[in-house]
């Protein structure tokens, strides 16, 4: 599995930029009992045996990664989910989207850490193309929830900038320091 | 750190709205792209990503644009990236952590020298293509 939480939730969302989704939802949430994470797009979707092949990690989408037999990010989030004490979901449909949300036990020894969640989140929205994201973040603190456009509205919209991304990593991490605080 | 709103954020770049009109994306002449497939991720490339972000800030470049992108087939060698500038060769580095990352701005990008030790070549053209 990977090293953190929001190593595995980058891998999955990059799924659905290269799915072509025009919207993309992401949830990371965490409580006394688990951390939660989910993303739900509007992209190309994948027929049953296509879901099927997803999770085999000897498997990877025609034109991916050209040449290559692997493919390993939703099979290290299900192995993360399976190992860790939580659950595993996989929904999708093509044309209309894919759903993938993947839980952790808190109490579980084998559970990752949160990892960094500033940087996961420009990162994701750092991405070249015209998408929305909303994401939608909960822990002991409290919550907040966030639109790239929002984001873009607020900051100008230039994402390849490093000026621009420092400022979206200073909201975000301002926020984190929020949620993550029990005060 | 205080909590920041999308106002808040908005000011902010309202601040430093004056060095911002200066910066012109066609002037824009160098490319960073640093491969955030599952190996890069594996890999640490989320930190070089940020290392960037943050080293760029503080140097006050605005000529370089910072971009992601898949594996870009060196898994063995990650996280690796590509940086583009005129007058030099496109180079991929490879095994770039986040120290490796600021000498990539120092040196590379600041002062046009390679940071040697970090040059790997593009993967061949049977990986790439598939053959």
């Amino acid at each position: 599995m990977h090293p953190t939480v929001c190593d595995t939730l980058a891998d999955i969302a990059q799924n659905s930029i290269e799915a072509g989704a025009a919207e993309i939802e992401i949830r990371l949430a965490r409580n006394a009992r688990e951390t939660i994470v989910s993303v739900k797009d509007n992209g190309c979707g994948m027929t049953a045996e296509q879901k099927r092949k997803a999770e085999d990690p000897f498997y990877t989408a025609p034109g991916k990664h050209p040449g290559r037999k692997v493919g390993l990010g939703l099979p290290f989030a299900r192995m993360t989910a399976e190992q860790c004490g939580g659950r595993w979901t996989l929904e999708s449909e093509p044309g209309k989207g894919t759903f993938v949300e993947f839980s952790m036990a808190a109490d579980n020894v084998d559970a990752p850490p949160l990892g960094d969640v500033p940087a996961t989140l420009v990162g994701l929205m750092a991405w070249d193309g015209d998408r929305e994201i909303r994401v939608v973040r909960e822990d002991v603190g409290g919550s907040y929830e966030v639109a790239r456009s929002e984001l873009s509205e607020a900051l100008g919209g230039d994402w390849s900038d490093a000026g621009t991304l420092a400022m979206a990593k200073e909201f975000f991490s301002s926020n984190e320091d929020e949620i993550t605080t029990t005060r | 750190m205080a909590k920041l709103t999308l106002a808040d954020l908005k000011k902010l770049r309202e601040s430093k709205v004056a060095e911002i009109n200066q910066r012109n994306p066609e002037n824009k002449t160098v490319q960073v792209i640093v491969g955030m497939g599952t190996c890069g991720i594996a890999a640490g490339a989320k930190a070089t990503f940020d290392a960037f972000v943050d080293a760029l800030g503080k140097a006050g470049v605005d000529y370089v644009t910072i971009r992601q992108t898949g594996c870009m087939g060196l898994c063995h060698s990650e996280p690796t990236v590509e940086v583009v500038a005129p007058d030099m060769p496109t180079v991929m580095y490879g095994k770039v952590d986040a120290d490796t990352a600021r000498r990539i701005v120092n040196e590379h990008i600041l002062q046009k020298k390679l940071v040697d030790d970090h040059i790997f070549d593009k993967p061949a053209a049977d990986i790439v293509g598939g053959r």
